[in-house]
């Protein structure tokens, strides 16, 4: 195996799990301050997209209609907020899956409606279309250096806002002690709208970003959703940085599995056979790395609530 | 929703026209007109009605219903089909596991079934049967005849990829069987994967001369476009199922000079096929794809053999159906020992069309006469 692939392989990864960062990130906001399962996550990421396809088809611009897509996911979030999801906090966790999951099944069809099962296209910009040089002769896609850079981006600033900021530390109040901050005169539903929008946004942003690179439609959500679960569970629900970490493990530990498994069952075993074995076993990893975790940290890395 | 409704319509007009002729013939096609891989059923449906309209006969019904890509709902209304409105011949399924699902039962019941597209190895070999006709293609027919031109254009290093599923891994079969030698490494993906960043490592670190694929439906528009912006330079080949109009207009620039097979295109020249393509541009607005092409070949093929015989007459009408007297827009066609083709494959080039989106162009031919291997096992 060469230094190169192996470079190459590091940064794919380093890409999944920023990109998983931004879904998981909302995700665990909303569980941890909010109490609340959201199995509907995915859904906003897909609308992000859609808007995003929309907009930058009739603007030309994509920096454009990536506004309006993180735009319109915030705003998707905070009806949704309003309209249904305020009615489940005092609910059952089961009640909140069962309600959420209709809301999959609501966005999914009504997107089917509006805009037929066909892919949409989206493309990234032509500024940042093609590759730059890796160290080692290989080639690396720009847009996929500038996915990891927003990740980034997003990462600091949410520590920033968290950390650093009213807002956030209301949000950490939130997550300690809810009835607590709404007796010191807090106003928790407004609260609560503004971290579900935040966390929607978060998810359209990372459905834009990876629209471009894959195809928008219906669905494209729910997959991800799952791994943003796994990194929740992972990171320790309710930790920014418990996601952060969680994500670039799912990431890295996914896409070098996906790579080195089949070569290392190649070692001993027919090609064919190795990559169907290999293939399998890399589809698995990352619930066993959960597994293992979970052996040791029951509550994950960093639990929010020790 | 607009496909849907219009499927619907056909059918309560098509009903109410027919009850009162005494020897009509009912065709009922289930394929898939919702969900991921629906332009695959429209079109089987939209070529198929369009042979039906051009033939102006009115003693033919035919019923149409959605799969969905179910298995269990195709199941259940090929049960219906054939209990409550009793056609005589059934059609139109799209995905190999649904056809493995209905099919057998079907034609063990002494319906006819015409496949316009799934042509999975068990029906062409251990469980052929008399009563069922594929007028596509045995499945590897496109992968392999893909394979034997490949090694007749020098490559001698190629990198395969598909996904981990039985047809992914018939599709690798049916290629390295007629290439014949060596491949550089074979690569698995999960199905419905859509990120393809480790694939293109490690094809970008082989040593292989050239890519071969099979990624049907959003799976190849979501990898062609990351293959583009890679940095990756390799000649690209696949069949028809990663190239079809449809898939290469979503995928854009990144598809143009891609290579496929195909055992039709649309500017094959024969009479029988300009009249279809014409009449498809202008009943559908839009320029059919090798499904639709199916499609019409499966009607074509049963008006042909209903100007001889009623499905009624079971022996008399099972040989015409086996004689295959009609115009295919193949140009030549006809049926070997196990009812499924022996045809020419074709290569094409994705080329910018006038229009400047992409699109298909005829090359040349691939193979001449392909027959499946599997017709060695089928008895009857």
């Amino acid at each position: 195996m060469s230094s190169t692939l192996l470079l190459e392989q590091l940064i794919n990864g380093l890409q999944l799990g920023t990109m998983l960062f931004l879904m998981a990130s909302g995700l665990t906001l909303v569980f941890g301050v909010m109490g609340l399962i959201n199995l509907a996550h995915g859904s906003f990421y897909m609308v992000g997209a859609y808007v995003t396809a929309l907009a930058t088809a009739s603007s030309g611009s994509f920096l454009l209609g990536l506004a309006a897509g993180v735009l319109a996911a915030a705003a998707a979030g905070a009806i949704v907020e309003l309209l249904v999801i305020r009615r489940l906090y005092q609910r059952q966790h089961l009640d909140q899956v069962l309600a959420t999951f209709a809301l999959i099944l609501v966005f999914s069809e009504g997107t089917r409606w509006l805009f037929g099962s066909s892919p949409l296209w989206l493309s990234p910009p032509e500024a940042l279309a093609g590759s730059v040089a890796l160290p080692g002769g290989s080639r690396y896609p720009v847009y996929r250096l500038v996915i990891i850079a927003v990740g980034m981006v997003v990462a600091a600033g949410l520590y920033l806002l968290i950390a650093h900021t009213r807002l956030g530390m209301r949000i950490r109040a939130g997550e300690s002690d809810r009835e607590m901050i709404g007796a010191l005169g807090v106003n928790i539903r407004r609260l609560y709208t503004l971290v579900f929008a935040l966390g929607a946004a978060l998810a359209g942003l990372a459905g834009s970003l990876v629209g471009a690179l894959q195809s928008v439609q219906v669905g494209m959500g729910e997959p991800v959703l799952i791994l943003a679960f796994v990194v929740i569970v992972i990171g320790g629900i309710g930790s920014i940085k418990g996601a952060l970490l969680g994500a670039l493990l799912v990431g890295l530990v996914d896409t070098l599995g996906r790579v080195f498994l089949p070569a290392l069952f190649g070692q001993f075993m027919a090609p064919s056979d190795a990559a169907g074995a290999g293939t399998a076993l890399a589809a698995m990893l990352i619930y066993i790395l959960m597994a293992v975790i979970l052996a040791f940290k029951p509550k994950g890395l960093f639990a929010a609530h020790d | 929703m607009n496909t849907l409704t219009r499927a619907g319509l056909g059918l309560l007009m098509t009903t109410a026209v027919a009850s009162a002729q005494a020897d009509e013939v009912r065709i009922g096609m289930i394929t898939t007109l919702s969900g991921g891989g629906s332009h695959l059923g429209v079109d089987v449906r939209d070529g198929f009605m369009l042979a039906i309209d051009q033939a102006g006969r009115d003693d033919i019904e035919v019923l149409i219903q959605d799969d969905a890509r179910r298995p269990d709902l195709a199941k259940s209304l090929s049960n219906e089909f054939m209990q409550r409105d009793e056609v005589d011949i059934m059609t139109g399924i799209i995905w190999s596991n649904l056809a493995m699902a209905v099919v057998p039962s079907v034609v063990r019941q002494g319906t006819f079934y015409l496949s316009p597209n799934a042509g999975p190895s068990a029906l062409a070999g251990k469980m052929c049967h008399e009563n069922y006709f594929n007028v596509a293609y045995q499945n590897d027919n496109l992968h392999g005849a893909m394979g034997a031109y490949m090694r007749e254009q020098g490559f001698e290093n190629p990198i395969l990829m598909a996904p981990n599923y039985p047809a992914g891994t018939d599709a690798l079969g049916g290629f390295k069987h007629l290439f014949d030698d060596e491949v550089a490494d074979e690569i698995y993906t999960q199905l419905g994967q859509t990120d393809y960043a480790a694939e293109i490592a490690r094809i970008r670190a082989s040593d292989a001369d050239s890519l071969f694929f099979f990624l049907p439906g959003g799976m190849g528009i979501s990898f062609m476009k990351q293959w583009e912006n890679s940095g990756v330079e390799m000649p690209v080949f696949g069949a028809a199922f990663s190239f079809d109009e449809t898939i290469i207009k979503a995928v854009g620039s990144a598809a143009i000079g891609a290579m496929n097979t195909s055992q039709w295109a649309y500017d094959l020249e024969n009479a029988a096929n300009q009249a279809f393509v014409e009449g498809f541009r202008e009943a559908y607005e839009r320029t059919p794809t090798l499904y639709a092409a199916q499609g019409y070949d499966t009607a074509r093929l049963i008006l042909s053999a209903l100007e001889k015989a009623h499905p009624d007459d079971q022996d008399a009408f099972r040989e015409a159906l086996r004689a295959a007297d009609f115009d295919s827009v193949r140009g030549k066609f006809r049926f070997g020992p196990n009812h499924h083709p022996i045809q020419d494959i074709h290569v094409r080039e994705v080329v910018e069309g006038e229009d400047g989106e992409p699109t298909n162009r005829l090359v040349g031919l691939a193979v001449e006469d392909i027959q499946d291997i599997y017709h060695v096992d089928c008895k009857m």
